[in-house]
């Protein structure tokens, strides 16, 4: 069985944002770029997968521009088999969407004919959380979303997903072919070993377009301004408890 | 359709997030159930500036660092009514570091019990309950015992908030970072700006009142606590940020700043501090230059001789001494400000600092390496040297015994190379201007190296979680070590291919009485060796010294690489240096501070004096 893998290049997690001076977007020249988490939990849930010999052969895949190869790379290094890249120059007036991203992907799926399409649950850059479902959708495919914990049972090809909800788990079972996206529980991501990273240097990055898919990824939407949300104003600190009911009661309001 | 956007607010605006945090952090995000408005809400909450400035955080607020997160961290699940264990898990990663300023937030640890206890008892002069960590020092006679008018005087300088007699804030104060030095001060002074400083040195010099001169209090030789009853002046109220020229990064700034807050502020302008240690988030910049700290980025960087451009100092007798010029070149007669850079407050109180920082470069990569041997180890370093010449920001070292120390007792930190164990292990930072080429080039070295057998394993980091990951634990080892108990720290300069002889021979000299560590600064050849103990006894200490220092010195090395001498090397000084520069230094101890009131018992030997 395959695993896809689909995985997005984001500004760093650590990274303080910054909006561009003109508010057309996020800042990005010049600024690390890395891994988006939730897909560094994919990457390693599929290698998790194959090594415990539920799959045979873990694709990554991306959409993005030529530097999105980087996080493919990154994916292989940690040891996912081979990767596809489906190029695509962003325009940030006109963002890749969610369902252009789904449309590829199932462009994908249906080439590689794979078990299992593994996404992150969300990425940290626009938190949409959205393209696992629609895929699934597109597909038709069932769906484990927000899966912390997977098991695959290859004979009767059924992966069991235990999701968190409000007040506990929820377990459920999907018939394969299925999607799932990874919720941050699900596993500790592998570093990039040297060795792995030498071994990822012979591995085939396919590049292929939207165009080549037959996937029209035009965007609908059209992004007005970027604006950083509005800043908390400082504490301060009393010092003394009546102070602090004085400050309750005459400026808060709240007494 | 449009749509008018807001930034993602599923990231945490504070820099230097660590893994484990950045878990933490990540998931609070369980989109489930959380409305975007109060998202938003929340996430502002970690922003650094105020609209019109860029003052950092004031010093309250200042002293929780990075730890702001979890408080954060906590709002989110209280708000979300998240089933989220992990949260709790990961929640108090930061709060591992020890004292922050002794006299604000509680610390929890045994010293602050037994420092307590101390003071309780006013009879109780400096009574080594911590062991044997120094002989006894008599306390001088000639230095006046505090009296109440004193108290009375401070405070009309001071202020009532400036003069501190609170029994449990000044037990904090009087004891060392690793609680192996205990002083018996009765007061503690927080002046708020030189003037006060220069009125409290000038009282102190006229009543002879012994003074410590006291920031962070992160000191590793006990030279930042009192040895018997002198009066501490904490710089803690003097954090304020100047000026920044931001064309050719000087940052001038009261020397009270943490050196931690300094980076957030200067890397929001596009530069970094040019230096960084472990202590970061509560050493303070005055204390920094007062120990002349060598730290991380010594490697590129270079010593703070070089970086401090001009200082503002308080002498004994009150005088300001303003050496605070900004300038690159000045040759205009002794360059004064070198004296007090290291002096560990036995020559001045260092009020103001303007000191150059380097421009931030945008990438920065980060490898964590296991070698096989000690050999092996310095071969990389000279490799490094060659193939990674212009980009090379830290090398550090450390041993197996570190790896394991680190393992067992910083919480969140996983080995990044698990599956076996190696003797040694190496971390290199680059940091370069150009992401793509700096990578590969990294990468490159990487894979020679470990086809020539220098390296037996390693990882590098795909993103900066990772690589705080790695600098954790490198980072994290002095406080791992205090958590066994009794720590002896040595901190040695000895020629790069003997560096490590002491280590094997200490443990074989020790055998079973305790453990012993060595990691360091292997690219500026600095050893730290650490002796751990879960007491500190007098069995141990005896199998130590002199032994390590008679062997250092016979390796002509120097017996205190960055942390100084302060009460614990005093007497050791003769070791690293000839009797006539003792001599000298002595004089201009006497010259500079004649009634000897600044950080007396500490630095230079009682007889020299
Ligand atoms: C976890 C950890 C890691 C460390 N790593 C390193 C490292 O990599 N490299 C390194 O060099 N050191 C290191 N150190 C030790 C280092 O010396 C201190 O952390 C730091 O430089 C001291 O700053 P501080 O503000 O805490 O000073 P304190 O500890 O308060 O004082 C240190 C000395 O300076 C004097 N002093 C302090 N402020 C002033 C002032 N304003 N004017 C005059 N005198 C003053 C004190 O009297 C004392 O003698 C480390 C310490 C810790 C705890």
């Amino acid at each position: 069985m395959k695993i896809l893998v689909a995985v997005k290049r984001v500004v760093d997690y650590a990274v303080k944002v910054r909006v561009r001076p003109d508010r057309t977007a996020v800042d990005t020249a010049s600024v690390k770029m890395s891994m988006n988490p939730f897909c560094e939990i994919a990457v390693e849930e599929a290698l998790r997968l194959r090594e415990a010999g539920a799959s045979a052969e873990v694709i990554a895949a991306t959409v993005g521009p030529a530097q999105a190869a980087d996080t493919l790379r990154t994916a292989l290094a940690m040891g996912a088999d081979r990767a596809v890249h489906v190029l695509h120059d962003p325009d940030p007036a006109r963002p890749l969407l969610p369902l252009a991203v789904a449309k590829v992907l199932r462009a994908l799926a249906l080439q590689e004919n794979p078990g299992l399409v593994i996404l992150g649950k969300q990425a940290i850059d626009d938190d949409c959380n959205q393209t696992g479902q629609m895929l699934a959708a597109l597909l038709n495919w069932p769906q484990g979303t927000f899966a912390s914990k997977v098991i695959i049972d290859k004979d009767k090809q059924k992966a069991t997903v235990e999701r968190e909800v409000d007040g506990g788990t929820e377990t459920i079972c999907l018939d394969l072919p299925a999607v799932i996206t990874t919720d941050l529980r699900l596993n500790q991501p592998r570093y990039a070993t040297l060795p792995n990273i030498m071994k990822a240097k012979s591995k085939v990055i396919t590049k292929v377009t939207p165009a080549d898919l037959n996937v029209d990824i035009r965007s609908d939407m059209e992004v007005v301004q970027v604006d950083e949300p509005p800043k908390r104003k400082a504490g301060v600190i009393l010092s003394s408890v009546h102070e602090l009911l004085d400050k309750l009661k005459n400026e808060a309001r709240v007494l | 359709m449009a749509i008018l956007s807001l930034l993602s607010s599923s990231r945490t605006r504070l820099s230097g997030l660590r893994e484990p945090l950045r878990q933490a952090g990540l998931s609070a995000l369980l989109t489930r159930g959380a409305p975007p408005h109060a998202r938003a809400a929340d996430h502002g909450s970690t922003e650094f500036s105020s609209p019109g400035g860029h003052r950092p955080p004031p010093l309250h607020w200042a002293s929780v660092g990075s730890r702001t997160i979890s408080s954060d961290v906590g709002m989110s699940l209280t708000q979300y009514g998240s089933t989220n264990h992990a949260l709790t898990l990961h929640k108090r990663f930061y709060q591992t570091l020890r004292p922050q300023h002794p006299y604000c937030g509680p610390r929890a640890s045994i010293a602050t019990i037994e420092a307590h206890h101390s003071v309780n008892d006013p009879s109780e002069v400096q009574r080594r309950t911590f062991g044997s960590a120094a002989k006894s020092i008599q306390r001088n006679p000639a230095y006046s015992v505090l009296n109440s008018e004193d108290v009375s005087y401070f405070k009309s300088i001071l202020g009532d908030n400036g003069v501190i007699q609170d029994k449990d804030r000044v037990a904090v104060a009087n004891v060392d970072w690793m609680g192996k030095y205990k002083g018996a001060s009765q007061l503690l002074l927080l002046p708020k700006s030189t003037n006060e400083v220069s009125k409290v040195l000038a009282y102190c010099d006229s009543r002879r009142l012994a003074v410590v001169p006291q920031g962070g209090n992160t000191g590793l030789v006990g030279g930042s606590v009192p040895v018997h009853d002198e009066v501490i002046v904490n710089l803690g109220g003097m954090d304020k940020i100047i000026s920044f020229d931001n064309v050719n990064g000087i940052l001038t700034c009261e020397a009270g700043c943490v050196l931690e807050n300094l980076s957030t502020f200067v890397e929001n302008e596009g530069f970094i501090m040019p230096l960084d240690l472990g202590a970061k988030g509560s050493c303070q910049i005055g204390g920094n230059i007062s120990t002349n700290a060598g730290g991380l980025r010594f490697i590129r960087y270079g010593s703070l001789h070089g970086n401090v451009l001009g200082l503002e100092v308080v002498l004994a007798n009150g005088t300001v001494l303003d050496m605070l010029t900004t300038l690159r070149k000045d040759n205009t007669g002794y360059d004064l400000k070198h004296l007090f850079v290291g002096s560990e407050g036995s020559l001045g109180i260092v009020t103001k600092v303007s000191i150059l920082t380097p421009a931030k470069l945008p990438s920065t990569n980060v490898a964590f390496l296991s070698c096989n041997d000690y050999m092996s180890c310095q071969k990389l370093l000279l490799a490094a040297r060659r193939g990674l010449g212009e980009i090379i920001s830290a090398f550090e070292f450390m041993d197996r015994q570190c790896i394991d120390l680190a393992m067992a007792h910083l919480e969140g930190v996983h080995n990044p190379l698990p599956f076996s164990p190696y003797k040694f292990y190496v971390l290199i930072e680059t940091t370069g201007s150009d992401e793509s080429y700096d990578k590969a080039k990294l990468e490159a070295f990487l894979l020679r190296s470990m086809e020539d057998g220098l390296v037996a394993d390693g990882v590098i980091a795909q993103d900066i979680s990772q690589a705080s990951n790695f600098w954790r634990i490198r980072e994290g080892i002095s406080e791992a070590s205090v958590k066994v108990g009794a720590v002896y720290k040595y901190d040695l300069s000895i020629p790069v291919e003997k560096l490590y002889d002491i280590v094997e021979e200490m443990r074989s000299r020790l055998g079973d009485m305790a453990e012993v560590l060595g990691y360091g600064h292997l690219g500026d050849g600095n050893l730290h060796l650490n002796i751990l103990s879960s007491k500190y006894s007098d069995n141990i200490l005896a199998q130590i010294e002199p032994f390590v220092y008679e062997w250092t010195a016979g390796h002509r090395g120097s017996i205190s690489a960055e942390h100084g001498l302060g009460q614990m090397k005093a007497e050791k000084i003769h070791y690293s240096k000839s009797p006539e520069a003792v001599q000298l230094m002595a004089s201009i101890k006497k010259l500079v501070d004649p009634n000897s009131i600044l950080n007396p018992y500490k630095v230079l030997p009682q007889s020299a004096l």
